[in-house]
C-alpha cells in the first residue's frame, strides 16, 4: 500500500479544512482549544495513524471527523459533501459509512446485552435484515469474520476475555460495511500477547472489507505495525504527516524526533545512550501560544516560532509538516 | 490462535468467580441468598405473605364482614383464631382480608411512582438542560412536602376512597426515584457503550430504554422494595387515622384505629395487625438491604 502511495494518486475519502474543536469551560472566553485549524486527508483504502501524547486531541479529532462531537468550525468533505455543518437527520445517511472501535473493550459493550443483540444493534438500527433470522444469521457469519465461535451467540460481554470482547466491538464496528472505521486506541487497554493478533484482525478485515482506518494511538510500534500514513499531533495541530518508513526514519518536526527517540530500544548496550529530554512547559490548552504550539519546548525555537504559527507546509514526497525549521 | 484465547478465557472465568465479580443478577442473587440468609428468609416471607392475600377466600374460615354480635370481642380460641371484634367479626379472616389492600397498597402505588420516577430521572438525565431543570426542581419541592401531610392534602381534596389513596401514595415516592434515575443516566450516557450505540446511529429513545434503564434495574429493584414498606406505612396511617380505606372493608391500619379502643381490654385487636405489619415492613427492609448489597457494584467486598 505504501508503494502505491507513492505513485499513483489516490482518492481521498475524507477532507478536513481548518477544523476547529472548543470546548467552553462555562466561563466566558476561556475555552479548552482541543483541535486547532487542522487540515488533513484520509485516502480510501489506507490506514492513517494519528500519534501524539494524551490530552493533544486526538481522540476528540477522531470524534468530530465522524460527527460524534460538532466541530466549532470548519468544514470535513466526505467525498465533496460537507458533512461538518449537517444536523444529525442530513447525516443519518453518512452515519452508516462511518463506524467506531473503542478502546476500552470493558467499557465498550452493554453488560446487559448478549453478543447477538450487540453485533445485531447496527442491523436492526438501519433494518439491514428483513427477518429475526437473517438478522442471527448475519451475526454468526459477523462473529466468524472476527473469530468467535458461533456457539457464543447468546453469552454476555463479562463471559469474554478482554481481546474477545474487542474482536465483538470489530464485529459490531463492521456489521454496516462501513468504508471508514475510527480506531481509537484499540489495542491499548489489551494485554501484549493479545495486541498483535487483534492488529491482524484489523488487518484481515481492512482487505477483506475494502475498509479506511484513521488508527488514533500513542504506541508508536503498535502505530509501525499498522500504518501507512502517520499523522502527528500536538496540543490540538498536526505538526507532520508522512509516509510510516520516511517518518520513522526521517523525522522533520523536532517533536516527531523527540517522540521517536522516545521508543525504548531493547539493546543492553545501548542502555547509556544519550535521550533526548523535552524541557520546558506544555502551554495550557485554554490559551495556546500565538506562535507554534511546541515553541516552549522545542530547542529549536526561534523569534519567529513565537511569533507566528507555521502552516501546514507540503514538502514533497507526500510529506507535510508545520514547522519553521524542519530538520533534516 | 484460537486455543490461546480459550484457554485465557477460562482462566478469566475462574479468577471471575473467585473474586466474585462481573458476575450475572443470577449469581448475585445466590450469593445474596448464602451470604445472607435474613434476606432470604424475608423473601420467603413476602412469598408467603402475598399468596396469602391471594388465596384469602380460600384460607379464611369466615367472611370479610361477617359479624356475629352474640361472640363479641372474644379472646383467641380455636374457633376464632386471633378473637373477635366488637361486631363478633373474626379478627384472623379480616386480617387476611386487609393484607389484600395492605400489600395492594404497598406494590401498585409504588410501581405506578417507580414508573413516573423513571420516566421523569431518565428524561432529566439524558435531555439535560431545561428538562433537567424543571423536572429536578418539581421533584425537589415534591421532596421538601412530607410524604403524608401531601397524602392527606390529596385525600381531604379527592375526597376517600381506595382508589384516591392509591394516587396520593403514588404522588409521593417518585421524587426519589427520579432523583436515583437521573443520577444513574447521567454516569451510563457518558459510558462507552453508549457512545458505541450513538455512533451507530441508535435513537435517543432506544438508547434510553434499552441501554440505560436496563443498567439502572439494580437500583430500581432495591428502591422499589424500599418504597413498598413506606406505602404501606402510609396507608395504615391514613387510615388509622380515618382518611383512607372506609369500613367495612379491611386493611391493617383500619383494624389497628377500630381496635385502639379497647387497646386496654383486648389488647390482641390492636396487636395482631400492628405485628403483621412490622413483619412485612421488616421483611421488605431485610430484602431490600440484602439486595442493595448483593447488586451494588461499591458494595462489594
Amino acid at each position: 500500500m505504501n508503494d502505491s502511495m507513492n505513485t499513483a494518486p489516490q482518492e481521498v475519502l475524507l477532507r478536513a479544512e481548518h477544523l476547529y474543536k472548543n470546548y467552553s469551560t462555562g466561563k466566558k472566553g476561556r475555552e479548552v482549544h482541543a483541535v486547532s485549524d487542522v487540515n488533513l486527508s484520509i485516502m480510501k483504502g489506507e490506514t492513517l495513524a494519528l500519534v501524539g501524547e494524551s490530552g493533544c486531541g486526538k481522540s476528540t479529532l477522531g470524534r468530530t471527523l465522524i460527527h460524534m462531537l460538532p466541530a466549532t468550525s470548519g468544514s470535513i468533505y466526505y467525498q465533496d459533501m460537507d458533512i461538518a455543518a449537517m444536523d444529525d437527520k442530513q447525516f443519518k445517511p453518512y452515519r452508516r459509512k462511518m463506524q467506531m472501535i473503542f478502546q476500552d473493550p470493558y467499557a465498550s459493550l452493554d453488560p446487559r446485552m448478549t453478543v447477538r443483540n450487540i453485533i445485531a444493534e447496527p442491523l436492526e438500527t438501519y433494518k439491514v435484515c428483513a427477518t429475526k433470522e437473517e438478522t442471527t444469521e448475519r451475526v454468526l457469519k459477523l462473529m466468524d469474520a472476527v473469530g468467535i465461535p458461533g456457539e457464543f451467540l447468546n453469552r454476555y460481554p463479562h463471559q469474554f476475555s478482554g481481546g474477545q470482547r474487542q474482536r465483538i466491538g470489530i464485529a459490531r464496528a463492521i456489521a454496516l460495511q462501513p468504508e471508514l472505521i475510527i480506531c481509537d486506541e484499540p489495542v491499548s487497554a489489551l494485554d501484549v500477547s493479545v495486541q498483535s493478533q487483534v492488529l491482524n484482525l484489523l488487518k484481515d478485515i481492512q482487505h477483506a472489507f475494502e475498509l479506511t482506518y484513521l488508527f488514533i494511538g500513542h504506541d508508536l510500534s503498535v502505530i509501525n505495525f499498522v500504518a501507512d500514513r502517520v499523522c502527528v499531533m500536538f496540543l490540538g495541530c498536526i505538526c507532520e504527516v508522512a509516509g510510516k518508513d520516511e517518518l520513522y526514519s526521517k523525522p522533520l518536526h523536532p517533536y516527531s524526533e523527540f517522540l521517536l527517540d522516545a521508543i525504548p530500544v531493547a539493546d543492553p548496550h545501548r542502555r547509556n545512550r544519550q535521550r533526548k529530554v523535552l524541557t520546558g512547559e506544555i502551554p495550557s490548552p485554554m490559551d495556546l501560544p500565538k506562535g507554534c504550539c511546541f515553541c516552549t519546548r522545542c530547542p529549536y525555537a526561534t523569534d519567529i516560532c513565537r511569533k507566528e504559527r507555521p502552516e501546514l507546509r507540503d514538502l514533497g514526497d507526500g510529506r507535510q509538516v508545520a514547522c519553521h525549521h524542519p530538520l533534516g | 490462535m484460537f486455543e490461546h484465547e480459550d484457554k485465557n478465557m477460562a482462566l478469566n472465568e475462574d479468577l471471575q468467580s473467585q473474586i466474585g465479580e462481573r458476575d450475572g443478577i443470577r449469581d448475585k442473587l445466590k450469593r445474596m441468598c448464602r451470604e445472607n440468609p435474613l434476606a432470604a428468609v424475608s423473601a420467603v416471607v413476602i412469598a408467603i405473605i402475598i399468596l396469602m392475600a391471594i388465596f384469602a377466600p380460600v384460607i379464611a374460615p369466615y367472611g370479610e364482614a361477617e359479624q356475629d354480635l352474640i361472640n363479641r370481642l372474644q379472646a383467641p380460641s380455636a374457633e376464632h383464631w386471633l378473637g373477635t371484634d366488637e361486631l363478633g367479626r373474626d379478627l384472623f379472616s379480616r386480617m387476611l382480608y386487609g393484607s389484600r389492600l395492605s400489600i395492594t397498597i404497598g406494590i401498585l402505588p409504588s410501581l405506578i411512582s417507580l414508573t413516573i420516577g423513571v420516566v421523569a430521572g431518565l428524561a432529566a438525565g439524558y435531555f439535560g438542560g431545561w428538562v433537567d431543570y424543571v423536572i429536578m426542581r418539581v421533584a425537589d419541592v415534591m421532596l421538601s412536602i412530607p410524604s403524608l401531610i401531601l397524602a392527606m392534602v390529596v385525600m381531604y381534596t379527592l375526597g376517600t376512597s381506595t382508589v384516591n389513596l392509591f394516587i396520593a401514595l403514588s404522588m409521593t415516592g417518585w421524587s426519589s426515584v427520579a432523583r436515583v434515575v437521573r443520577s444513574q443516566t447521567l454516569s451510563i450516557k457518558q459510558s462507552e457503550y453508549v457512545e458505541a450505540a450513538r455512533s451507530i446511529g441508535v435513537g435517543r429513545w432506544k438508547i434510553m430504554f434499552r441501554h440505560i434503564l436496563p443498567n439502572c434495574i439494580p437500583s430500581l429493584i432495591v428502591l422499589f422494595t424500599l418504597n413498598v414498606p413506606s406505602a404501606i406505612l402510609s396507608e395504615s396511617s391514613l387510615s388509622f387515622l380515618g382518611i383512607g380505606v372506609k369500613v367495612p372493608a379491611a386493611s391493617w391500619g383500619l383494624i389497628v384505629n377500630q381496635g385502639r379502643q379497647f387497646l386496654f381490654t383486648q389488647p390482641w385487636l390492636c396487636l395482631a395487625p400492628c405485628v403483621a405489619i412490622m413483619i412485612v415492613v421488616l421483611a421488605f427492609n431485610f430484602l431490600g438491604d440484602g439486595l442493595r448489597d448483593a447488586l451494588d457494584p461499591y458494595m462489594q467486598r
